[in-house]
Order: C-alpha cells, then structure tokens, then sequence
C-alpha cells in the first residue's frame, strides 16, 4: 500500500479518509481505506467493476445512508469536520457536496425548474434571484448557449449529453464545494464525453472533483490523482501521471496495462 | 396444411370475437337505451329537461325538468371527490414511500376490503353510523342529506384512488429521488416537490376513475341522501341524484310512457358523463406511461 498523502500536504487536503470499512449486510465492500483527496483537483477511482470505487464515491455525501442495513466503520473528514459525527446535518453536507450519477436524471420539469430545484428547496424564492442562479449554472456547465431561448420546454427533451450537463447545472446550482461524478459519462457518444471533460477541466479551478471511472483513457486525460480499488481495497492512491507511467504496484499496472480487469 | 390454416382462423375469429365483445355491449348499450329516450326527444322534446322541477306524476302537470337531479349528483359528487382526493393520495403517499413493509402487509389488505364492501351493506353504516352523527354535529332535523351521501361515496372511492395512486407513486423512479436527496433535500421535500410532482398523472387518473364510480353509484346514495327533489347546493339539504332517480321510479313507471322515456334520457346523459370521464382518465394513465 502506498502512503496516501504521498505528495500531499495535508493542508491542501479537502476530504481525509481513515481506516475507512464499509458494509451491506454481511458483505464487507470497502477495506480499512486511507485516502487524502486534494483540494481543487481532479481526483479519478478507477478499477474493475464491483471493487467498491462507487461505494466509496457515496460514502463522501452519505448516499448510503439511504441503503437500509449498510454500516460504515472509520472516519471521513470535510475540511476537518468529521461528516459521520452524530451532529452532522445531511442536508448540508450534501448541499456542499454535490453528485452527478451515472444516468442522467434530470426532473420532469422544464429545464429553469430542473436547475431552479436544488436553491428553492434551500429556502430561495426570490424569481430574479433563481433567474440569476439558474443562468450562472447553465453557463458554468456549457449549456446556457443551446438551452437559454427554451429554459421552460421540459427537461426530458434534451439530448443525452445535454441532460447530463444540466445535471452537472442543477449539481452547481446550490454552490457545493465538493462535486462527486459517479460515471458520468458512460452512457453517452463519444462527442458529449469529450464535453463533460472540457467541462470538468474548466470546473477544477472552483471545485473539488471526484470521479469515478471505468474508462482508463477518461482518468488518464482528466485527473490529478488517480485512486485505484481492486477489491474493496485501495491498492495504490498518487499524482495520475505516476500511477499510468509509473504504478508501484504489480496489480495496478496489470489494470491499467488491461491484464484483468 | 389448410386443415392447420382452417384452424388456424378459426381461433383467430374466436379470440378477435371475444375481444370485440365488450365493443359490441357499450354500443348496444347505447343503441338501446338510446332507442327507448329517442320518442321523448321528438315529443315533448329535449327541452322538457331543461326544466327546474321534476314532477313525474301528477294530477294537474307534469314536467321532467332533470335540472335538481342534475345538482344533486353533482353536489354529491363533488364533495365526495373533495373528501376524497386529500385522504385517498395522503393514504397512498403513506403506503408508497413512508409506510415499513410490515405496515404495508397490514394496510393494503384492508383498503382492498373497503373496496369490496357492497355499496348497499355501506349503506346500513351510513344509516346507523354516519347519518346520526351528521345530525348530531350540524343539529338538523334530520341526517339524510347531501353530505351523508358524499360521505359514503368517498368511502367507496377512496379505495381505488389509493390502489392506483400508490402504483403511480411506486412507479416513479429512484433515480429522481436519489437527485433530490443529493441535492440535499429532506425526505419529506423530496416527497412533494418530486415524487408526488411525477406521479401527478397518474394520480389525477385513479381520481377521475374514482368520480366515474361516484357518479354512478346509486343503493348507497339513495339510502341516505334524502331524496328531495331540492335545487340546492348546500351539503346539508337533502337531495336526490338522477341514479337515485332511475332506481327508485323505473319499478313502477308505465312502460312506453313519457316518464319511462324521461328516465332513459336521465340514464343517457349519466352514461355520457362516466364515459366522457372514463375516457379522459384512459387518456391521462396513457401519457403518463409514456414518460
């Protein structure tokens, strides 16, 4: 097992993650993992199906809480403050870390609705406020240009790759400082993945990105730090030019060389 | 070879034969009925029933005038669906997304049983139970009124606007409330503004369809709303609705008579009206299983 915080100082750390286990039911998924995830960085979970890179992505805003009969062991700090502590409100963690899934799931509602959700719900009522936000969100997820003469036309009309970005919009919309992507764009043409990556290039600057990935390629071209789980374990954490250049373990460079996997 | 082909077609008529059957009924259904109301609209014609009093029989005049039937159903009709609706969505909010399994085991039973009762049976219970106490908390006279009815009826409906509204809840999915949620919605946000939002349609159907029943149904009704041929719109006037109408008069009325006829053109019109809402609920569950 490599250090976690190898060419990490700690400081710079948005999420720490110690001696991290997790289960459903009686099946253990996550394996004491240790893992520092920067601060304003890219960081990618990659590796074979059912290691438990997605499972782990749910444990950073408590999705899994929702799962009945899980259990979580070990402690996940957001900038310090433990987010397992019995006093943690949910809903503002989750307002602070936003999550993108794997199949887009825009609302039936029209498109200023859809990205209008998120900050109505957190008490905005405010017409030009929402207007405001809406509008910023769009942008920021490169979609204001093809939505903006049609926001009240219903969501479910857009394209693919377009309801994905205006996930990525509504994620945005309740200004989170940490954005979790659980495969978010494995269900789409080539020409909308490379949108959602110029897009998570251009987010990197204002948030802390993680994504979980099957595609090696996609981590390769998008990530600072690459995380990968075999397993339920974390088998090798580091910057994601050492990790497909340079893998110190044997059985990450038997996944990224695609030896199994 | 053309022995199989023979049999072949003959399974085929048979099955296109027992699907056209229903087809077949509504249509004779209409003819028929049609064919006995059909005389009354040549004489004394239509307008007759556009008259405000509905007097069958009599020694001096009589007049057919379906307006005081036509307010009675719909008060009636109308409040039970206003009773009905929070009660019945709440009930299938609470069994869809909130209840435990074991309570659903419990529940769902019973909501079945109260749609199986026979209206008549709920009838004695609105006689013995719900007519006392309307009289009691209003201080009438007398319970047989609107109220009482609509009281029943939403008994009726209540049932099958949970059954189908909490299939319509259940149907909607995960994925957009695992987006809510995310978005650090509370369960209860993510319930009205997303769950419930989406299974609207679905919704409005199991209450459209649950009018349709309200409308025709007729023992219930009969037994307690007082059957006084009132044009009235308060709930705790008594009043008589045209199903009331037909049951209560078609057991002693002249065949081949204009009041015969009169009750045919009454029946005419409430087979229109369940129609035209069974169709608008059709139309709705169809666009909803759509998207």
């Amino acid at each position: 097992m490599v250090e976690p915080d190898n060419q990490l100082d700690p400081s710079d750390c948005k999420v720490q993650v110690e001696n991290l286990d997790f289960w459903y039911g009686p099946t253990q998924a996550l394996f004491d993992i240790a893992m520092n995830i920067p601060a304003r960085q890219v960081t990618a979970l990659i590796g074979p199906s059912g290691c438990g890179k997605s499972t782990f992505l749910r444990t950073l805003n408590r999705m899994n809480d929702l799962i009945d009969d899980t259990r979580l062991k070990g402690s996940i700090r957001i900038d310090g403050q433990s987010i397992y502590a019995p006093n943690v409100d949910v809903v503002s963690l989750r307002k602070r870390v936003g999550m993108v899934f794997q199949k887009s799931n825009p609302f039936p509602k029209s498109i200023f609705d859809n990205v209008a959700y998120g900050p109505r719900i957190h008490g905005i009522r405010r017409r030009h406020v929402l207007e405001e936000i809406v509008e910023r969100s769009l942008v920021r997820a490169a979609l204001w240009d093809e939505v903006k003469d049609r926001l009240d036309s219903n969501a479910l009309g857009l394209s693919g790759g377009q309801q994905q970005r205006l996930c990525i919009a509504r994620a945005l919309a309740v200004d989170p400082e940490i954005l979790l992507m659980d495969e978010p764009a494995s269900a789409l043409d080539p020409r909308s993945t490379a949108r959602i990556e110029e897009l998570i290039d251009e987010l990197r600057t204002d948030y802390t990105i993680v994504i979980v990935t099957h595609n090696m390629q996609q981590a390769s071209r998008v990530s600072n730090y690459t995380a990968f789980f075999y397993e339920g374990v974390l088998i090798e954490f580091g910057a994601t030019k050492q990790l497909f250049t340079l893998p110190c373990e044997k059985q990450t460079e038997d996944y990224i060389t695609g030896r199994f996997g | 070879m053309p022995g199989r082909m023979w049999r072949d077609k003959a399974i085929r008529v048979m099955l296109v034969g027992a699907a056209s059957t229903s087809i077949l009924i509504v249509l004779l259904i209409f003819l028929f009925i049609g064919k006995e109301a059909v005389p009354f609209a040549v004489k004394p014609g239509l307008g007759e029933l556009l008259g405000k009093n509905w007097i069958p029989v009599s020694f001096q005049r009589v007049s057919f005038g379906i307006l005081p039937l036509v307010t009675g159903t719909l008060l009636v009709t109308t409040l039970a669906t206003l009773m009905t609706i929070p009660f019945g969505v709440c009930a299938a909010v609470y069994i869809a997304e909130v209840a435990s399994a074991w309570e659903r085991e419990i529940l769902k039973p019973f909501i079945e049983l109260l749609a199986a009762i026979p209206s008549v049976v709920l009838g004695f219970f609105g006689l013995v139970v719900v007519v006392p106490l309307v009289k009691a908390i209003f201080g009438l006279p007398s319970g047989l009124n609107a109220l009482s009815g609509s009281i029943l009826l939403a008994l009726m409906a209540i049932p099958t606007v949970i059954s189908i509204s909490e299939d319509a809840i259940r149907s909607v999915p995960e994925s957009y409330k695992s987006a809510s949620l995310a978005l650090g919605a509370s369960k209860l946000q993510t319930l009205w503004r997303v769950t419930v939002p989406a299974a609207l349609s679905g919704i409005i159907a199991a209450v459209m369809l649950a009018v349709g029943r309200v409308i025709g149904e007729t023992m219930a009704v009969m037994m307690v709303t007082g059957n006084s041929r009132l044009i009235t719109f308060s709930p705790i006037q008594p009043v008589r609705t045209m199903t009331a109408t037909i049951a209560a008069e078609m057991g002693e009325v002249e065949f081949g008579s204009e009041h015969y006829q009169a009750l045919f053109c009454v029946g005419i019109i409430l087979l229109l009206a369940t129609y035209i809402l069974t169709r608008i609920a059709q139309r709705t569950l169809k666009k909803y299983r759509m998207a």
